[in-house]
């Protein structure tokens, strides 16, 4: 007897729910021999626009949330992932991907959740300063998120790319929108992991759709603050930046692999504040 | 228990609905004034609260009972009114039988800096009142920061309230236990200073018998047992009241209730 | 007084379950992994009942020696060679473990030592299970704690900690020590070992190789006997100013690293414009917060003379609508002294401030028949020069002066050989960073009180000890730099 199973639909991840396109267009995911796997949705820029929004109404609250309960959150993603380890390995097979890099794709990215959880409520001791002024002031400065960051993820599909580019900046406080270019099954899994795993939603958004598409609109729309593009292509990566001028969005351009492991990456997406107040009676 | 029963002296059951009428107001006093049909030793409630209009058609019913009318009136919700329009709404629902006036504070003249005109608002519907019992609405919600929502108490307290109430239901948001508590705390200096009592009332956002009952415990931690009865203090909640017989209920039998036993009026 | 009215009497009684888990008869002491017998066992009581709970072990020189033994060999053969992220994720796990039995370890900890439900609940054990979270994030980032340091382990740690917060000075000791990369040898407080026993087991749940953590019950011998082990390479105390210099006598000449966080008596300064009521909830939380068994407590008040009638009268007030009684009980503000001993303490020294012409005050009520209590006691026209003003009681006493100007609070709080915290009440910004700049303590809190955080760093200025635990300070003291 044959049991055809019941195959995953993969929508898009918005406002911490799973809706479709809503161009109605897909991406047909094939193996490596060409065989059907599933069709996936392609972004359209209303639906980039649909998450910038959603974006913005958890941006708020996610920057006010205390550094623990980020960092617990974050540590909650890594567990359910952990406990979710054979789905991914098992779904990237179908792609080609060799049990053994799989794996280990989905422990570096556990390893990158459980690390960047860690320095939720540390790296504002490294990144703030109380400033010495010669006035009879208390003078300091802390970093504070700069608000709605968009993510151009590695294009290689892998989800330690993915990770190791969302994470430090939704753990600085930020909300973002991230665009997968390239394996969309592994990125809908992940957003599964990130539903239920008392992440608000709106924090982050994921869209699978093509980069030749998507990226001008991640660099024009005005009410993103920040765009981290990962990125080898020269004119890429310049049309990005001229794209971005109109609202003086914070660009940071990388290289097109996954990011190291580092807290520079957090403070890439934050605003420092000073404040000033005199001492005296 | 005791605490239970005594939260339910101390309802205003309140309809404040653009769609109010006589046939509305008129069942809800049933409720009012015997809120669980098998048990008359529970309640009545302390009061009705309804709008001007409306005074009439309550107090017929629950004349004769223990219940009070209040009416709300100076314009409520907003109070963005002439003060002679305000107060002539006062002079109609005590003459239509209201026990007890709900007044609204001009918020818009408080952030305008005009407190005196706060002050001779207060004492204006206190003599407009007669012999009714004026609560003050603050709006605590509007007044959004603690220092203000104090000072407003202070006003309203030195010009003649008989009552300072948090809210109009009709925000976001409505009383919560930190405004309740300063409000308490201004009751509190006002009684060492002038040694007149003032009763509070907090209104909207308490939705169950549990915090109810954590209402009580602060004012009889703050000002003591002398508060504790529906002549100084009272809750302005419409779905409270079934939340508090369902818990009475549960006291008694040891399990929990389900709202088809409790009227819906 | 009927239990039952609302309006006269006590509140209706609000026993926390105390029946889901098991308090073992009795428990061994643990070593390299292991459950080992001791010598001798010793009970320890509920403060609030005199019931023995249990029976734990008396570790002597043997034990002590077997448990070094077994955290120098976790420590060379496992713990030091382990990549720190590794040794992150077994914080990770015990902080996780803790959050999950939170409420077990909250009773456990309230029938042993006496403090309200309440706090051990809601205070002690998330703020225990925090300590661990904050630290396991630090083990693999060290080396940016410390610009331009090459940062590594130190060895083994021979902490010894109190019975005001056992559980919460276990972790404060524990979390940063393993993060460091070393392993631990640990002595809870005589009369409060079970939450410590109970974290041994707990640590075993979470898989940490054996030897890293030791935990070794005792009495004053049994730390004596841990602090001067010459394979320990750091001693950390929690305790008294004479217990810690005695420490640091014996450490003298060895090479030993150690931090010291020793006793208080801290000024809360009241300034007429504070936020008067808010203030006198400051005062009362500063002082009756665990019973004042806090060595940061806010034990002197200073209270600008305008306002000191009209404050006192308040506190007054507010003291008498305090629930003293049983501490599992979660009606409960005042809990149970924690021992007899502190007890005849604290009596002696009330009876000196009583004797030496300081004015007394308690509230009505009075206290259950059986266990340790001593009511909520306020002391007014004290001075300086007051011996109830000069010594830490480490109880709810709160000795009570006027002040008239900012310079003359800030001489009179800093006249004192203690400097571990301060209060300052005041609506005014530039005077709060006045007063905070110019407090000698190592935690000041403006417009707050008793506030404690894993990422900030505590401990005291001059005699209330040497070094800091907790946030980024914190660290050092577990690291060996080389720059």
């Amino acid at each position: 007897m044959s049991n055809p199973g019941i195959p995953k639909t993969y929508k898009l991840f918005i406002g911490g729910k799973f809706p479709r396109t809503e161009s109605g267009r897909i991406l047909e995911v094939t193996g490596p021999k060409g065989e059907f796997l599933a069709n996936a949705s392609r972004a359209s820029r209303k639906d980039f626009r649909n998450s910038v929004v959603a974006a913005r109404k958890a941006s708020g609250s996610w920057a006010g949330t205390t550094a623990y309960l980020k960092g617990q959150i974050l540590y909650r993603i890594a567990e359910v992932l952990d406990g979710r380890k054979d789905q991914f390995v098992k779904e990237m097979s179908l792609l080609g991907v060799s049990s053994k890099s799989a794996m280990e794709d989905v422990v570096a990215s556990i390893d990158l959740l459980v690390h960047y959880a860690g320095w939720s409520d540390k790296y504002q001791q490294l990144f703030s300063s109380v400033n010495p002024v010669s006035s009879p002031h208390f003078n300091f400065s802390l970093p504070e998120p700069s608000g709605v960051v968009g993510v151009v993820a590695p294009s290689d599909g892998s989800l330690a790319g993915l990770v190791s580019a969302m994470a430090p900046i939704v753990v600085g406080g930020n909300a973002a929108v991230v665009l997968l270019s390239g394996n969309p099954l592994s990125a809908i899994s992940f957003a599964e992991v990130l539903a239920t795993s008392d992440v608000p939603g709106g924090v982050i958004n994921i869209l699978t759709g093509l980069r030749s598409e998507l990226v001008p609109e991640f660099a024009r729309h005005m009410d993103v603050n920040a765009l981290l593009l990962c990125s080898d292509d020269a004119e890429e990566r310049k049309n990005t930046e001229l794209e971005a001028v109109e609202n003086l969005k914070r660009v940071v351009l990388s290289p097109d692999k996954a990011l190291t492991q580092s807290p520079y990456h957090i403070c890439d997406f934050q605003e420092i504040k000073t404040t000033w107040h005199p001492v005296g009676v | 228990m005791s605490a239970l029963k005594l939260a339910v002296s101390m309802l205003d059951v309140t309809t404040l609905e653009g769609a109010d009428s006589v046939g509305k107001v008129s069942q809800m006093c049933q409720k009012a004034m015997h809120p669980l049909a098998q048990d008359p030793s529970i309640g009545p409630a302390a009061a009705v609260c309804v709008y001007p209009r409306m005074v009439k058609a309550a107090a017929d019913v629950v004349k004769g009972s223990k219940v009070k009318v209040a009416a709300v009136a100076t314009q409520f919700p907003s109070g963005q009114m002439r003060l002679k329009e305000r107060l002539a709404e006062v002079r109609y629902a005590v003459g239509e039988g209201a026990d007890e006036i709900d007044m609204v504070i001009s918020r818009g003249q408080f952030f305008q800096g005009e407190y005196r005109a706060i002050y001779d608002e207060v004492a204006a519907c206190k003599e407009a009142c007669g012999k009714a019992h004026l609560k003050v609405i603050l709006e605590t919600g509007e007044l959004t920061t603690y220092d203000n929502v104090r000072y407003a108490s202070d006003m309203s307290m030195a010009a003649g309230a008989d009552f300072i109430k948090t809210s109009t239901g009709k925000v976001p948001i409505a009383a919560t236990l930190p405004v309740t508590l300063v409000m308490l705390q201004a009751i509190d200096d006002f009684y060492e200073r002038t040694g007149r009592m003032v009763g509070m009332k907090p209104a909207g956002g308490i939705s169950n018998a549990k915090l109810a009952l954590q209402y009580l415990v602060m004012v009889r931690e703050v000002l003591g047992p002398k508060w504790l009865t529906n002549k100084w203090f009272r809750f302005g909640a419409s779905s409270l009241t079934n939340d508090l017989l369902m818990q009475i209920r549960k006291q008694e039998t040891g399990l929990y209730q389900s709202g088809d036993y409790f009227t819906k009026d | 007084m009927s239990a039952n009215d609302f309006l006269s009497g006590g509140f209706a009684a609000a026993p926390e379950s105390s029946d889901h888990f098991e308090i073992k008869k009795s428990y061994d002491l643990f070593i390299d992994g292991k459950w080992v017998k001791a010598p001798k066992q010793f009970e320890t009581i509920n403060p609030a009942t005199d019931e023995v709970i249990s029976r734990v072990g008396f570790a002597g020189k043997k034990e002590i020696n077997q448990a070094v033994k077994g955290a120098r060999k976790a420590y060379d053969s496992v713990w030091s060679k382990m990549p720190p992220a590794e040794r992150g994720k077994y914080l990770f796990r015990i902080a996780r473990l803790i959050q999950e039995r939170a409420r077990e370890f909250a009773v456990v900890e309230s029938m042993d030592g006496g403090k309200p439900i309440r706090e051990s609940r809601d205070v002690d054990v998330p703020l225990a299970a925090a300590h661990f979270f904050y630290h396991a994030g630090w083990a693999d980032k060290l080396k940016y704690a410390f610009p331009g340091a090459e940062v590594s382990s130190i060895g083994v740690v021979g902490q010894v900690i109190p019975w005001n917060f056992p559980l919460l000075m276990a972790a404060w000791k524990i979390a940063p020590a393993l993060a460091c990369g070393n392993t631990v040898v640990l002595k809870p407080a005589e009369t409060t070992p079970l939450t410590a026993l109970k974290l041994a087991e707990l640590i075993q749940d979470a898989g940490l190789p054996p030897g890293v953590v030791n935990i070794v019950s005792g009495a004053g011998d049994t730390g004596q006997a841990l602090v001067r082990h010459p394979d320990v390479d750091k001693v950390a105390f929690t305790g008294s100013t004479a217990v810690g210099k005695a420490i640091r006598r014996s450490v003298a000449g060895t090479g030993k690293r150690f931090t010291l966080e020793l006793g208080g008596k801290a000024a809360n300064i009241v300034f007429e414009d504070a936020p008067i009521n808010e203030a006198v909830e400051g005062i009362v939380n500063g002082i009756f917060f665990n019973q004042g068994h806090v060595c940061c407590a806010g034990s002197r008040l200073f209270v600008q003379e305008s306002i000191a009638d009209k404050v006192i009268k308040k506190l007054k007030k507010r003291i008498e609508s305090l629930v003293i009684g049983n501490p599992l009980d979660k009606n409960t503000d005042i809990g149970a002294i924690n021992s007899g001993e502190q007890l005849a303490r604290i009596k002696n020294l009330v009876k000196v401030g009583k004797d030496e012409g300081a004015c007394i005050w308690q509230p009505s009520g009075g206290v259950p028949r059986k266990g340790n209590w001593f009511k909520p006691t306020l002391f007014t026209q004290c001075a300086q020069s007051h011996r109830i003003v000069q010594e830490e009681v480490f109880g709810p006493v709160l000795a009570i002066q006027t002040f008239r100007t900012p310079q003359e609070a800030i001489a009179k709080a800093n006249n004192t050989p203690y400097g571990l915290s301060g209060g300052v009440w005041t609506d005014k910004g530039s005077k709060i960073f006045k007063m905070t700049t110019g407090l000698n303590a190592g935690v000041v809190w403006a417009n707050t009180f008793n506030k404690f955080d894993p990422s900030s760093p505590f401990g005291g200025y001059k005699e209330s000890g040497i070094g800091r635990e907790g946030g980024l300070h914190g660290l050092s003291a577990y690291c060996q730099l080389s720059h």
